[in-house]
This record gives C-alpha cells, structure tokens and sequence, in this order.
C-alpha cells in the first residue's frame, strides 16, 4: 500500500457510510467489504468497551443499549488521539451535555464527568505524603497560617454541579439490587460538590460543603492557608478550617508545603 | 540447518501469561505453571497510582515481558519520538526480559485506533518497517521482537510474501520473531495458505516467544470460513496442533497465553498454562526435528 493508502484505509474505518477501500484483495474472489468491516468493529468495539468500563454508572442511569449507542456516535466524532487509552473519554462529558437524545437527564455530562475524574484519579502520579512532623511547627503558630502554602495530592479535584452527581453516584455504589431503590431517594435537582481523591489505592468520592470546597479550590490556586480559610468563611460562616486540614492529613493528600513568596515547590 | 539456540530473549523457557491488572492477586497468590508474565506497555504509560505499584510487585517474583500495541511500525507515517521516549522510560524502570511489537499499524495523522491494522508488503515498505525497527531498538536500547499479524484482508499491491517479508525484516534488522501460531492459524485460514509452509519459511531459530489465543469464527461473502484473533476464548484444538508442529521445528520456546476478553476463572487459565507447559516439556526431552 503506497502513502494515501494507508490515509484512506483509516478514513473509511470510522466513516461506516463509505464503501471500503480499493485495492484490496482476498483469496477467493468474494467482496472485501465484510472483511473490511472485522477492523471496523474491531475500532468501534473496543472503543466503546473502553468508554463502558471508564463510565460504569453514566451507562448504569441510561441502560446498556442507550450507552452504547451514545458511546459510538462519540467514538466516530471523537476518535482517540492517544495511544494511552486510559484517559479516553476526557471529553465525554461535554459530549453528553450536547447530545440531544440525552436532554432528558441534565444531569448525566457531570455523572460523565465526575466519572472521568475517578479515572484521572487512578492513574496520577504518586508522590509521598508530607510527614506531618514538617507540617507541625506552622500548625502551631496561627500567624505562620498567613504565609503557608499546600501542595496537595496530585489526584485531588472538585467538581461543582447543579446536580446531585454525588447522591447519583453514591447511589450506584449500593448493593446489587437495591440501585434503583437508593437512586429514587435521590433529588438530582439539588446541586452539590464533589471531591475526589485517591488515598493509598482507593480512588475515593466524597460530598464537600461549600466553605470546604472554596477553601480546597484556594488551596489549590496557590493561596496561603489562613487566605484560603478566609475565603471560605465568607462562604459559609460555620466553616471550620480545622476539619478540611484534619481529613487533608488522614487522607495523605498534603504532598509539599512553602512559605508565601518560595516559589511554589511542584 | 544448525539448531544451536541463541539467547533471542531472557524470558524464562516457560509458560507465561497475558496479565491484567485486576489478575495481580491472584497471580501472586497462586501463579501455578506460569514463569513470567507479560503486559501491554500501553496500559502502564500512566503518571502513577495501583498499576504501578502492583507491577512494581510482580517484577519482583515473575520475569517480565513487554508487549507494545501502539508504535505503528507498520505505519507509513514516521513514528512518534514521544512514544518512543516513554516506551524506553517505561522499559528502564521495569526491566523486562522482552520487548515486542506487532507488524502493524494502529494510528494515522494523530488518531489511534487501538486495532492491528494490515499492511501491503512491498519493497517500499520493507525498507520502511525495516527502518522503524532500526530506530526503535536505537531508542529503546534493546532488541525487539517482531510478532507475525492476523489478518483478514491483503493487498491488490502486494509483492511479497508474508513470511518473505517477515525474514527480510529479521535478517536486515536483527530482531527476532515473536511467533503468534494463532496468528499464523486465523491467518492462514483467512488466505487460504499453507501454515506449514508458512512456518517453514520463517526465520525460526529466531523466535524467542510463542504466543497462544483464542479466536472466533465468521464467514466471509462466499460463505468461506473468516477467523478474528478475539483472544476471547480458550485456545482451540487446530491451534494446539500447529504449536506442537511449530516446536517440532523450534525447539522450546517461552510460550505465552493471551486472553484479553471474556476472562475466565484463574484456574482455568492456569489449566491452559499447564497444557502449553506440558507440550514445552515433551519437546524438551526429544531431538529436533527438520
């Protein structure tokens, strides 16, 4: 096959309404066409079954047959432009939220893509947690908050929504059986926050209040802890900052620290 | 022809298996028959976290083999450096006593389409394939090995064999044969050829690993039989047959079993390990054949 051979092969692989190539050639006179099609499957097939096994309760709130052909208009209109197919699917949220046949659940791109956090969750880097000894001296010394900056475990992220992505997914994580019935105690109208993390090598989900989530995104934008804490007192005036830095140390998810004015230590 | 084996790979003269990251208890809990382990480079790519760590685990008691399903060698595009790279980052910190790519491609003008794709076997191609291993065994620091493709379609411009091909690559290259005989199966079946005539034409003192697999059966538009390389079920009979054959002409060889869809039980995996470590015993014990 010459150079444009191999550019038209893999244009009709994933445009099924094309005939398949020319030039192909089979032992027995019979059609390439049905043979073409294996490596057409074959692309789609596991793709899909790549977005399946990343967005389990996505596919759970919609049913299997629904997903799957979801799954495959994304494929064709989104094809993978990395070898590493663990990260498939950083776009199927916002697939989702404008994928018309989906309009009836508003909620499924933030189910999608707090999904998709877990996965990123997984799979990020793994650096030691501080010993809490390092963290000591400057929890003892209020003023010594105003300059104290966190880096926190590479795995965190919050994801904020007008649904109740928790409640959703929290339901989904029930026994066999009862899915249905935890998933009808849920009010998907009510907006939540979500914070996911890995701790040693569970993956963990968690609903966060909105003065924990302001102070963990100050935290994250490089704010000194006392201006973070701040911040979220504004939001929530029973913030206590004492119980986001106490689960921030049992969770190992303080990973460096710096005074205000270091550079930021990665 | 002389018999004398060289060290193609490190692997262990043993049974092996297709490992997936949820298998790792169980292959540290009970790992049977099998002396090493193989495992898509590509899945471990990743910055950090389980996979890791568990494959941090299972290089301390199991060799290690890696397999890559993403360089496109078969390509006609030039490869990627940044695969490269991390391949070789990859490979430094694991160690593996293999490392293997297909006669493939799997991605064009920035898409990766996670599938073995056919490629026509013409002289500009095998200068091509030729040249992709030259530097990929550069960048890597290793020799490679190269595994032969089931395929279900061939090219109008072909103008060489299939195993012609395969042995041009071989000899100008230096790399060695990763022999899949159940690639070698669906593919004959698929173009009607010889598989004896096919593994007699291969460079065979060259093989360092055998793999095993399942396949499943469709049919083309004549109705003729069409084999896909699912590696979705046991090994079957026909396949047994023709690995027996092939270390007939071999000789022992680290022989894996790759399954990557609908797993079974462990057990029943470690049944199949037994049967190929079995087969690898009773060729042990006789001469070669010629």
């Amino acid at each position: 096959m010459h150079i444009s051979g191999q550019a038209d092969f893999a244009q009709r692989l994933l445009k099924p309404d094309l005939p398949c190539p020319s030039g192909l050639k089979t032992w027995n006179g019979s059609d390439p066409a049905p043979r073409f099609a294996v490596y057409r499957n074959n692309v789609v097939v596991s793709l899909v079954d790549a977005l399946a096994q990343t967005f389990p309760v996505t596919q759970a709130l919609v049913g299997e047959a629904f997903f799957r052909a979801m799954a495959q208009v994304f494929v064709h209109a989104h094809a993978p432009t990395s070898r590493v197919l663990a990260h498939y699917g950083a776009g199927f949220g916002d697939f989702v939220a404008e994928f018309p046949p989906a309009n009836s659940l508003p909620y499924l791109a933030d189910v999608a893509r707090l999904e998709m956090l877990r996965v990123r969750a997984f799979h990020a880097a793994s650096p030691a947690a501080l010993d809490i000894k390092a963290l000591a001296p400057w929890l003892a010394n209020a003023q010594a908050l105003d300059s104290l900056t966190l880096v926190l475990h590479p795995s965190l992220q919050l994801l904020q929504s007008r649904y109740a992505v928790y409640g959703l997914w929290a339901a989904h994580q029930s026994e066999p059986g009862q899915w249905e019935q935890a998933l009808a105690q849920v009010d998907p109208n009510e907006p939540q926050t979500c914070l996911v993390f890995r701790d040693g090598r569970d993956v963990r989900v968690q609903s966060l209040g909105d003065g924990a989530a302001r102070f963990l995104v100050g935290l994250q934008q490089g704010l000194p802890v006392a201006q973070a804490a701040r911040g979220a007192e504004r939001q929530d005036p029973g913030f206590d900052v004492t119980e986001p830095m106490a689960a921030l140390l049992r969770h190992a998810q303080i990973v460096g620290i710096s005074s205000f004015g270091d550079t930021a230590a990665d | 022809m002389a018999k004398q084996q060289p060290a193609r790979t490190s692997l262990p003269c043993g049974v092996g298996l297709g490992l997936k990251h949820d298998q790792v208890p169980h292959l540290l809990q009970s790992p049977g028959p099998l002396r090493f382990v193989e495992v898509h480079a590509e899945n471990y790519l990743v910055d950090g976290g389980p996979f890791h760590e568990d494959l941090m685990q299972v290089r301390a008691r199991h060799a290690l083999s890696m397999h890559g399903v993403g360089l496109s060698i078969g390509g006609d595009a030039p490869l990627d450096i940044g695969h490269l790279r991390a391949l070789r980052a990859l490979l430094d910190r694991y160690e593996p006593k293999a490392f293997s790519e297909h006669l493939a491609w799997s991605g064009h003008s920035g898409i990766f389409f996670n599938d073995l794709l056919p490629l026509a076997y013409t002289h500009d191609s095998l200068q091509r394939v030729c040249d992709h291993i030259d530097q990929t065994q550069a960048a890597l620091g290793r020799r490679m090995l190269l595994e032969n493709p089931a395929t279900y379609l061939e090219f109008e411009d072909t103008e060489i064999d299939e195993a012609s091909f395969i042995t041009q690559v071989i000899r100008r290259t230096g790399c060695g044969l990763l022999l899949d005989v159940s690639n070698v199966h669906v593919s004959g079946v698929n173009h009607h050829r010889s598989v004896h005539d096919y593994l007699r034409a291969l460079p065979l003192d060259q093989v360092g690993e055998i793999h095993l697999a399942g396949f499943s059966e469709q049919s083309d538009a004549r109705g003729d039989p069409l084999l896909i390389d699912s590696h979705g079920c046991a090994v079957a009979p026909a396949v047994w047959a023709l690995y027996a054959f092939a270390l007939g002409l071999t000789g022992p060889v680290p022989t894996l079993i790759e399954r990557d869809n609908d797993i079974p039980a462990w057990e029943v995996l470690l049944g199949e390990a037994a049967q190929a470590a079995c087969m690898l015993d009773a060729v042990a014990q006789v001469p070669l054949c010629t």
